[in-house]
């Protein structure tokens, strides 16, 4: 793009092709969805549209995710807006036959709630009504391979409103004004960030995205980029002009390839078009991006090691009392944000400060995408506005509890988050109460001993041991902890030890407190945010739910089932059927009885693999 | 092997960085990062060998060893966690025979785990050969493995 005017009749020239009136249909072809099968029912589509003589090209479009992962595969009907839910291969060719060709619903394809009610439109569904979507508008309506798609529905429009009608400064502004603040965990202002790497010294400078999305439990981040790259590609345009860069990186885990394709794909297209390149929108602004792949190492979400990791080197942080910002990448400065922060410059842009700044809480302004996962009806990524309450969220667009279940915590904040109790009645008597009503918010959420994180949000049921979740972590950072500091190298292993010992049901009184100790210590010694947030699990599972640590280490029990050592499998003769399901799947072929009468376990031989758990359709199999 | 990394070598040259992308692509193109891969690397580019022996055994990415010819991944991120990787897990290291982290004898099969590939609302999540399969229990990995693997292969 040479002009704005080019942007404009380009734009032009593709809503004129296009009938808004055209009937389509959008495919999850998101990572989640392809777990669940969704290549199978695109085929299938392909199949059924060209056995009726019907364009694939203008009909069927694999988009990214709209969110609702639980229900995958799933596809949405446009313009009217009707989506199909857990859709098998089959179910294609009535779709095709009885709605695109014939306008009508197939009723039985539709999401259905806990009560049975069915919803038609995806507006509808609960899942999505007390949501706000802004930063994932487009995922689910654009093609993420589509260039066209994005400038269609306005994209790069922003860019080319900052660059040519707005100055660096004023745009630096308008980011400080909107109070929006970053979404990878840190929650620093954007706004000052980039304020400080603009009046800092050193050329050349240097964008980044950091797609480095490492908190297992959140996928915003490769969700975003598999459904809408251009907007992440957008943001970094702007981005680069306010700070005075004219290089910029992406940092793509490799765990993501399918994220990883979109946006080198989407670089290429924005380089052909002129939106990368040496002089965008006839500006003489120049800038490209280049995309690097990460190496499976959790630490390189940290901005320094990652930007080790760029430079070719092993990916250790250093000490920052020079901030990146001032001395980053090769030395020289650098504006490292996440990729949900890069999608939501563009709207800042677009919109304006002051309709960013209207959603949110006084010191967190915006919406927030989160994946919300674990023991909750209604699985899959939604974007709220910043304060909308745990309740909200668990209940309201979560469904609550999997198969009715006690929710009883919530981790936000990844690995060194915390695990936050949200019943209130389950507090063991320790006085502290339920923070189901607490505000979703960066500030609310560190007072509560947890942490905003990138907005992974794993909800855990009564069946889920906090011990085990503390040793979860634990274990977790201590294969992540790049071993240069000693506190959180050795600290972390014996944390590990210890908690071990306790779900083993070796623990000792005085355990506890052990723990606790060697978490101050951890903390005030470490140098990066790894080694300082790591005992944050323990911490906060020992706030809330001391009782269960005393369980195991007094009682030598394991109240939610978990521990192995500390349960033993058993069947219960009133609810067995003797349909011997168990028997063929257990390996260690240890459950006997006659057809038709109670089974049991020996459990001499019983290796608590679970499966008979799993398979049991009468809950008979259970675990004490 | 040489002509491949050669290849990919030159397709590297000039940048400044992007060594790890570079390995990147020798373990997909290798399976793994063989000694002489490393040695001409470090010719070709100027680097120390001891910096990419750092890399290789610093990223959870790369593996030094030969891998089988079907890698099982298993997601354990915290998600899966809850729901029962764990079990997951146990229960395939018995199929396979293998602890996490090794190879069949036959090279049939690589058992791994991974800290989440981002498929957390659809848990517990395993690859194998790049298909993502969702909601895997413990019971249901007998029939995924046997899918994969050849009349009397690896799994038992």
């Amino acid at each position: 793009m040479t002009s704005v005017q080019e942007l404009a009749d380009h734009r032009r020239a593709i809503l004129a092709r296009r009938d808004p009136r055209q009937v389509w249909i959008s495919l999850c072809a998101g990572t989640g969805c392809l777990a669940c099968g969704c290549k199978a029912v695109g085929e299938a589509f392909e199949q059924a549209l060209t056995d009726r003589g019907l364009p694939i090209d203008k009909v069927l479009k694999k988009t990214g995710c709209p969110g609702f992962c639980e229900q995958g595969p799933l596809i949405v009907i446009y313009p009217a807006g009707t989506m199909y839910v857990k859709l098998k291969p089959k179910d294609a060719e009535r779709i095709v036959e009885q709605t695109v060709v014939g306008g009508e619903v197939v009723t039985d394809l539709l999401y259905a709630d806990a009560s049975g009610k069915r919803y038609e439109r995806i507006g509808e569904v609960p899942f999505y009504a007390k949501q706000r979507r802004n930063v994932s508008r487009l995922c689910g309506i654009v093609g993420p391979t589509s260039l066209q798609d994005y400038i269609a529905e306005g994209g790069y429009e922003a860019a080319a409103k900052a660059l040519t009608t707005m100055s660096p400064e004023e745009t630096v502004a308008e980011i400080t004004k909107s109070g929006l603040r970053g979404r990878g965990g840190g929650g620093f202002v954007t706004g000052r960030k980039w304020k400080t790497c603009r009046d800092a010294h050193g050329e050349p400078k240097y964008v980044i995205c950091n797609a480095d999305e490492g908190d297992p439990g959140a996928f915003m981040d490769r969700a975003l980029l598999e459904a809408n790259p251009h907007s992440v590609v957008e943001g970094m345009v702007i981005g680069s002009y306010a700070v005075g860069a004219h290089e910029g990186f992406v940092y793509v885990r490799n765990e993501y390839p399918l994220a990883l394709e979109m946006i080198i794909t989407a670089t290429e297209q924005a380089r052909r078009a002129g939106l990368l390149g040496d002089d965008i929108f006839g500006t003489g602004h120049r800038f490209d991006i280049r995309i690097n792949r990460g190496g499976g190492a959790f630490v390189c979400g940290e901005s320094t090691a990652l930007m080790a990791s760029i430079e070719g080197k092993v990916g250790e942080p250093r000490a920052k009392y020079v901030h990146t910002v001032e001395v980053g990448l090769y030395g020289k400065p650098t504006t490292l944000n996440n990729v949900e922060t890069w999608a939501n410059v563009p709207l800042v842009i677009d919109k304006g400060a002051d309709w960013f700044a209207s959603m949110g809480t006084e010191s967190s302004k915006g919406t927030k995408i989160f994946s919300l996962v674990g023991h909750v009806n209604n699985t899959g990524l939604i974007e709220v506005p910043m304060g909308i309450t745990l309740r909200d969220i668990i209940f309201d667009i979560g469904g609550g509890g999997r198969g009715g279940k006690r929710v009883k915590a919530v981790q936000t904040g990844g690995p060194s988050g915390g695990a936050l109790m949200a019943i209130a009645d389950d507090s063991g008597g320790n006085g502290k109460t339920g923070l189901l009503d607490l505000p979703v918010d960066f500030d609310s959420l560190s007072e509560a001993g947890s942490m905003m994180g990138s907005g992974g949000m794993i909800v855990m049921d009564e069946d889920t041991c906090m011990v085990d979740v503390a040793r979860y972590f634990i274990n977790f950072l201590k294969e992540e902890s790049c071993g240069k500091c000693s506190p959180c190298r050795e600290g972390i292993r014996n944390m590990l030890a210890i908690l071990e010992g306790i779900c083993e049901g070796r623990g000792r009184p005085g355990d506890v407190e052990l723990l606790e100790e060697m978490s101050d210590t951890i903390i005030d010694t470490s140098l990066c945010a790894l080694g300082g947030t790591a005992p944050n699990p323990v911490l906060s599972t020992i706030r809330y739910f001391r009782s269960e640590y005393d369980a195991h280490i007094n009682q030598r029990k394991c109240p939610a089932g978990v521990c192995t050592a500390l349960i033993q499998f058993s069947i219960d003769a009133e609810r067995c059927t003797g349909c011997a399901a168990c028997t063929k799947v257990c390996p260690q072929s240890c459950i006997s009885g006659e057809q038709k009468q109670p089974h049991s376990i020996d459990p001499k031989k019983c290796i608590k693999c679970h499966a008979c758990f799993d398979v049991c359709r009468y809950d008979a199999v259970v675990k004490a | 092997m040489s002509a491949n990394v050669d290849r990919l070598i030159a397709e590297h040259e000039g940048g400044e960085g992007g060594l790890v992308g570079l390995l990147q692509d020798v373990q997909l193109a290798e399976g793994y990062l063989p000694r002489e891969a490393l040695e001409l690397i470090a010719k070709r580019l100027d680097v120390p060998i001891s910096q990419l022996y750092g890399l290789a055994t610093f990223y959870r990415s790369f593996t030094l060893q030969p891998r089988g010819r079907h890698t099982v991944t298993c997601c354990m991120g915290t998600a899966c966690h809850v729901r029962g990787a764990a079990q997951v897990v146990r229960s395939l290291e018995r199929k396979l025979g293998i602890r996490a982290g090794d190879t069949t004898k036959d090279l049939e099969f690589t058992l791994e785990t991974v800290n989440c590939v981002g498929c957390c609302a659809v848990a517990p999540v395993v690859i194998i050969d790049g298909e993502y399969h969702a909601n895997v229990t413990a019971a249901r990995t007998d029939s995924l493995v046997r899918k994969y693997s050849r009349q009397g292969g690896g799994a038992r």
